[in-house]
Order: structure tokens, then sequence, then C-alpha cells
């Protein structure tokens, strides 16, 4: 398939996700200049102000994004999960040109121009509006057009916290592996950029009314947006196995009750997932029994599945109100994964067989296992893994690619993962039992089991329906033969059935 | 005949540096007073002081009889008309708009702004027509001076304040310029305080004659009398033209 026929073929969901990114942007685009222009415009007649609204300003500018977004997703009101945290990140990301080019625009005004206007009797309201700003129009635009440049580039993160865009594209690709569809999600971005730049500054012409009308209608897109109704939301994590486990258990929800589903898939990670599901913003998601043992509640691993079940089970239960459902059946553990012809060639079959060659290799770990308790620190300690330099830290999806371009010689990955096969890799037998268990498990709220018992219900008759191998198949389906989600999930439920 | 603006030891200091100090004289109504002196002898502060874009640091400053501390700024700046170099033309607006500026602020109905614009600018001798619809950057130096000289008697003021308003022209505009202000000043009949470095502009225009050096105020006299100033300053002036 040719990319422009790959392209076509996901025309509508190119365009539908192209209209989602630019009503973020242009919604947050809108409120920075409603707050940014007036800011900018004191600071002007008020000078002791001008320091701090720029200090501040400018921190927020250096917050990395994805940190921002990890910020406010558990703040009430303007964080959680969805269009309205990524508006509010990326309003203020668009403070600081705004602000600050209003402010130089205004001040750079010929000192001379503005004496005369006040000579002739013009009150400081008029001198402003009709001669200040005008004159300075050139550089405030220009303020705009480098916050909506910046804005549509920060926007395809906004993903991350499910809300959607073109972004959804790159993150996908990237935990596919597949350069077609991360183009897919950034060709669009960057074309939407340069429009974005040409049309403002063909806008500039005629400017001032509009910029007031336009304003009320974003208003008015604004608010709709941020009303919610009875329903559940089901999120995942961004990589493919979550992705086809979250749209999984909503496909399962909606052919079990009558309950409204709603998809909040491919958020950036553990973490998010966990603040999103104890903020309320998300209902159910799947998660590894690990991983709540390690990464969410701190305790120390454990090798046995059945303890660590009942483990996170009583503390979810009591500590977080979220209910663990029954395990699906099979056991995503991480992998240490090495090409298959390096294998064969130094004979490696388990991790301890792997530690006479580290000292040669180079390693490649997302951020992830970096961080975790039961990630690089403890697996190098117990397999006596040296490696001769630090491990490349790189999103988990491109380490795949990395290992089998030969850029890094080790990754840690999912045993689940289709791509080990696809790729020519192989998986490394964890002899010395370091990786926990990583039941995959459904989650969900408690106050949706006491509103929807049915739900509940729904997720427990998904237990022990899948194993490991029909998990990678499933994996590889998506990743390798690149079909859709849906249509993979939907033919499972019906083989099963 | 009443003193339409009265200088009462009137001293503007900055940052404790006199840019103008203990200055008294009067202007009588229709009279045209010239005040001559090198840059920074506190000319433009004189000027400054009358519509309060400056306020006395010490003594009082009348206006119509009124201190200006008392005047609301806006209602007495729309008085004054104000002349300053090219530069002061708003270069956004047209011709038009920048003529018609102070009337528009005192909301006039908007067929007697473009009236006014008209005579306005037929007055100092541009076609309407032609001119109207130009942005300033449009203009030769000469043009956007007369705009200036239009904008400023928009709102028929009582009085007029020029700053300048000549001295970036080349010498020929400049004399000619000279001329037909003039005359306008005969057939206008407003009180004029006219601000130059140069002393045969100061002849040329003025009813009498304010000689200022280092803020000071030494002379004030009729152009005839100006000779008689026993004064190094005068003299320095008097050879300049000689």
């Amino acid at each position: 398939m040719s990319f422009f026929d790959f392209m076509w073929t996901r025309r509508s969901e190119i365009l539908l996700l192209t209209l989602e990114h630019v009503e973020i942007v242009g919604i947050s685009i809108l409120a920075a200049c409603v707050i940014g222009l007036p800011l900018g415009i004191l600071m002007t007649r008020r000078p002791a102000v001008s320091r701090p609204v720029l200090a501040v300003a400018n921190v927020l500018q250096t917050i990395p994004s994805l940190a921002l977004f990890g910020f406010l997703i558990p703040l009430p009101l303007i964080g959680g999960i969805g269009t309205r945290t990524a508006v509010v990140a990326l309003v203020l990301y668009s403070l600081l040109p705004i602000i600050r080019n209003t402010f130089t625009g205004i001040s750079a005004v010929d000192p001379a121009i503005r004496e005369a206007g006040r000579a002739m009797g013009m009150t400081d309201g008029q001198l402003l509006w009709n001669v200040e700003i005008p004159l300075a129009l050139g550089v405030i635009f220009a303020g705009i057009r480098v916050a909506t440049v910046i804005a549509v580039g920060v926007a395809t993160i906004a993903a991350a916290v499910g809300a959607g865009g073109l972004g959804t594209f790159i993150f996908r690709g990237v935990s596919m592996v597949d350069s077609r569809t991360i183009l897919a999600g950034a060709i669009p971005a960057a074309a939407l950029a340069l429009i974005a730049d040409f049309g403002l500054g063909a806008l500039q012409k005629r400017f001032t009314r509009l910029l007031s009308l336009v304003c009320v209608i974003g208003f008015a897109m604004l608010v709709p947006s941020c009303s919610s109704q009875d329903r559940i939301v089901v999120g995942s994590k961004n990589f493919t196995e979550q992705v086809i486990l979250g749209e999984l258990v909503a496909q399962q929800i909606e052919r079990r009750t009558s309950v409204p589903v709603e998809r909040k898939l491919n958020l950036g990670g553990t973490l998010i997932c966990h603040e999103a599901m104890t903020a309320g913003q998300i209902d159910t998601y799947v998660e590894y029994t690990g991983t709540g043992l390690t990464a969410i509640l701190k305790e120390p691993p454990s090798n046995d599945s059945m303890r660590v079940l009942e483990t996170v089970r009583g503390l979810y239960k009591t500590r977080l109100g979220i209910e663990w459902t029954e395990p699906l059946g099979f056991n995503n553990t991480f992998a240490i994964i090495v090409r298959k012809a390096d294998a064969e060639a130094f004979k490696l079959k388990t991790i301890s067989d792997a530690a006479s060659q580290t000292a040669k290799w180079t390693a490649g770990f997302g951020y992830e296992f970096m961080e975790r308790q039961d990630g690089y620190a403890g697996l190098a300690k117990i397999y006596n893994l040296r490696f001769p330099g630090q491990p490349r830290v790189m999103d988990l999806g491109l380490t795949y690619k990395a290992v089998a371009e030969r850029q890094v010689d080790v990754i840690a990955g999912n045993s689940t993962d289709g791509l080990i096969d696809a790729l020519g890799l192989t998986v490394l037998e964890d002899d010395k039992r370091y990786f926990p268990p990583y039941d995959a498990v459904p989650l969900v709220r408690d106050a949706i089991v006491l509103k929807h018992p049915e739900v509940r219900q729904a997720l427990r008759e998904l237990g022990g329906m899948i194993s490991a191998d029909q998990m990678r198949r499933m994996n590889y389906a998506v990743d390798g033969e690149h079909k859709d989600v849906k249509e993979v999930v939907k033919q499972f439920l019906e083989s099963v059935k | 005949m009443s003193n339409i603006v009265e200088f009462r030891r009137a001293s503007f200091a900055i940052n404790g540096r006199a840019l103008l100090d203990d200055v008294s004289f009067n202007v009588a109504t229709g009279e045209t007073i010239v005040l001559l002196g090198r840059s920074g002898s506190g000319k433009t502060t004189t000027l400054k002081l009358i519509n309060r874009l400056l306020e006395p640091t010490s003594g009082d400053v009348l206006v119509d009889g009124r201190k200006t501390t008392d005047w609301d700024p806006i209602r007495l700046r729309r008085r004054i008309g104000y002349v300053i170099q090219e530069i002061g033309l708003f270069p956004h607006f047209t011709v038009a708009r920048n003529v018609g500026l102070v009337p528009t602020l005192e909301s006039w109905s908007e067929d007697r702004v473009k009236q006014r614009v008209n005579d306005m600018l037929a007055l100092v001798g541009l076609e309407p027509s032609r001119f109207g619809s130009r942005y300033p950057r449009e203009l030769s130096g000469g043009q956007r001076q007369r705009v200036g000289v239009a904008r400023a008697l928009a709102s028929d003021p009582a009085i007029l304040l020029l700053d300048e308003p000549f001295g970036a022209l080349d010498p020929i505009t400049r004399s000619e310029m000279q001329k037909e202000f003039r005359a306008l000043q005969k057939r206008l009949g407003k009180t004029m305080i006219f601000v130059t470095h140069d002393m045969r502009e100061a002849f040329i225009l003025g009813d009498r004659i304010g000689l200022m050096k280092d803020g000071r105020l030494l002379a004030l006299v009729s152009a005839d009398e100006f000779g008689k100033v026993d004064h190094p300053e005068a003299k320095a002036f008097a050879e300049s033209c000689a």
C-alpha cells in the first residue's frame, strides 16, 4: 500500500482529528488573547507589574509540555483528562509571546506621536485604541502568530491526556513503530501550522472588530464541551496492547449494557491513567497486577501472582475506592529482548546468559522502566549486568525499532508484544524470576459499581478469556498487519462468544 | 486687551534640575509671541506648561485667567492647537482623519467634520480631493507641515502653540511656508505662541519676541526694539542673522 493510499483510506479520521486539533488550538489562542492582550496593555500603564508578569510567563514557557500536563491532571476544574486540560496547558504556553509582544509593541510607539495625541486632548483610552494599539498591531500580531505555531506543535502532545487531535496518530504511530501513521499526524500538523501562520497574516489587515467577534464564537464553543453526562469513560495507556484492551473493555460494555461509552484511549502512561481514575476522569482501564503493586502502591515486588492480586485488590479497595475485577488470563511481564541473530550467535537463552555479553552492549529502555522499582536498577543488580555506558532512554515504542536497527543491543519490552516476532527479535528467559507477575485485570471505580452494577458484571465476564498467545496475535494484527483496532477486537469477541 | 495666557513666576524642574526658572510674562488675545533661543533654553517647556503636558513645580500658568492645574486637561488641550514637526502626524491615519481628529473626538457630526476638514485643507493650500485620502508618508515635508497646521486649526482653538514647525524643512520651502503662515495669521487673528531658534523666522512672524536662555526669559520686546536689548545672547542672535 503506497503512502498516498494509506492516507486516503484514513482520510475521514485525519479530517476529524485535524478538526479536533484546530478546535483545541483555536480555543486556546483565543483564550490566551483574552488574557494576554489586556495584561500586556496593563503592563504599559503600570510598569511595576511588567516584571513579575513576564517572569511568570517565562517560567510557564520553560515547563516541558508533558510535565505540565502531568501537573494539571489532578487539579480540580482546570485539570483532568481531555480537551479542557489541553486548552489550559496551551493557553499557558501561548501567553508569553502574546503578552511580551503586546507590551513591547505598545512601548515602542514613537513618544513624539504619543505626545502629539495627548497634546490634542486625547484621553488615555483614546490614545490607546486609536493610536498605540493600531501602531503596535504588527508586533502584537507577530506574537499571536508565534503563539499559534507553537500551540499547533504542543497540541500534538495533548493526545497523551486524551484531548484527541493529530497527536493521536503520532502516539499511535510511535507505539506501533509505524512511520506512516506518525506521518499521518505529523504532515497535517505541519500544514496546519503553515496555514495558521499565513491565515493570521492575512487576517491582520482587518483585525479589530473581527477579533472580538471570534472571541464570542470561541467561548460559545467552549461551553458545551465542558458539560458532562452519564456515561462510562474507558481509558488506556499509550501502547498497542493497552489500546486493544481499552477497546475490548469498551465493546464489552457496549454489547452487554445500555450505558453509553466514551473512549479516552492512548493516555500518556500508567501514572496519567491512575491519576485520571482517582480524579474520576476515567471510570475503567486495564492495569497489570505488578504495576499496581510497585508503581502505584509502592509495595515491594513479589513473585507469587495470586498473592500479588490479593494485595492490590485489598489495598486499592481500601485506599483508592477502585475495584480489580477478574484477570483476563495472560501475564504481560517485562521481557528482556535481543536480536534473534545475537541470541543464536552467542547461544543466549536466559538473562543470566546475557550477563557475559552486556559489557559490549548498549541498552535502550523506556522512561517507565528506568524509574520503576521493578525496573532497570534491580534487574542490573540481580543479574549483575554491566553496560559500558548509561542506557539510552527513549519512548517505549521506539526501543523496538532501535534494537532492530542495531542502534541498541538490548531492550526491555513486553512479553506479549506482537513486534517481537515481526522484527526478528527474541525474548530472554527471566531465569531468576526477577520480574513480578503482570496479570492484566480491568479496574473499575467503586462509584460506577454502585451506579451501574451491570458494568462490573460485563467486566467480570472477560475473566480468563485471553491467553498470552491470543494477546500477542491481536497485538501483531494491529502492529504488524496494520489492521484497525476496532475490527480486531470485534473479531476476537465474536470468536470467543 | 485681556491676557489669554499668563506666566506668574513659573518654574519647572525635573530631578532637581531647572528647565524653566522663574518666568513671568503675559500674552494678549490675538497676539503672536515668538520664543527665540538655543536648544535647551526652555522654549518647548514653556509651551508644554501652557497645555498642561507639564505642570509648573512652582508659580502658576494661567489660561483664560484660570490656572492650568484647575482646568480639566482634556478640555484645556482641545481649546489649544498644537503644531510640532512633521513627525507629530499619525502615520496610520489618512490626511483627512488626521485633520479631523479633534472634531471627531468632540463628537461633531460626520458631515460637519468632513466640511471642516475640507475647509482646513483648502486654507493651508492642499486640495482636499487630492490629499484627503493620502497617508502622511505619501506627502513631502512641506505638505506634511501644512497638514499639521490644518489639524491644529480644525477645532477652531483660541490659542495655537507651534514648536519649531518648519524646523525640518529645506530653506526654500521654509521661506514659502513662513510667508503663507504670515498671511494666514493675519486672516485668522488667533493668539499664537511660536517657538524657533531661527532669528529671521522670529522677525517675520512675531509681534513680540521673547529671548530665552538657560530656562530664563531674558527679554520680551517688539521686533523693532530687539536690537536695543543689551545682552550677549541677543547680540549673538543678531550676528547669526547678519
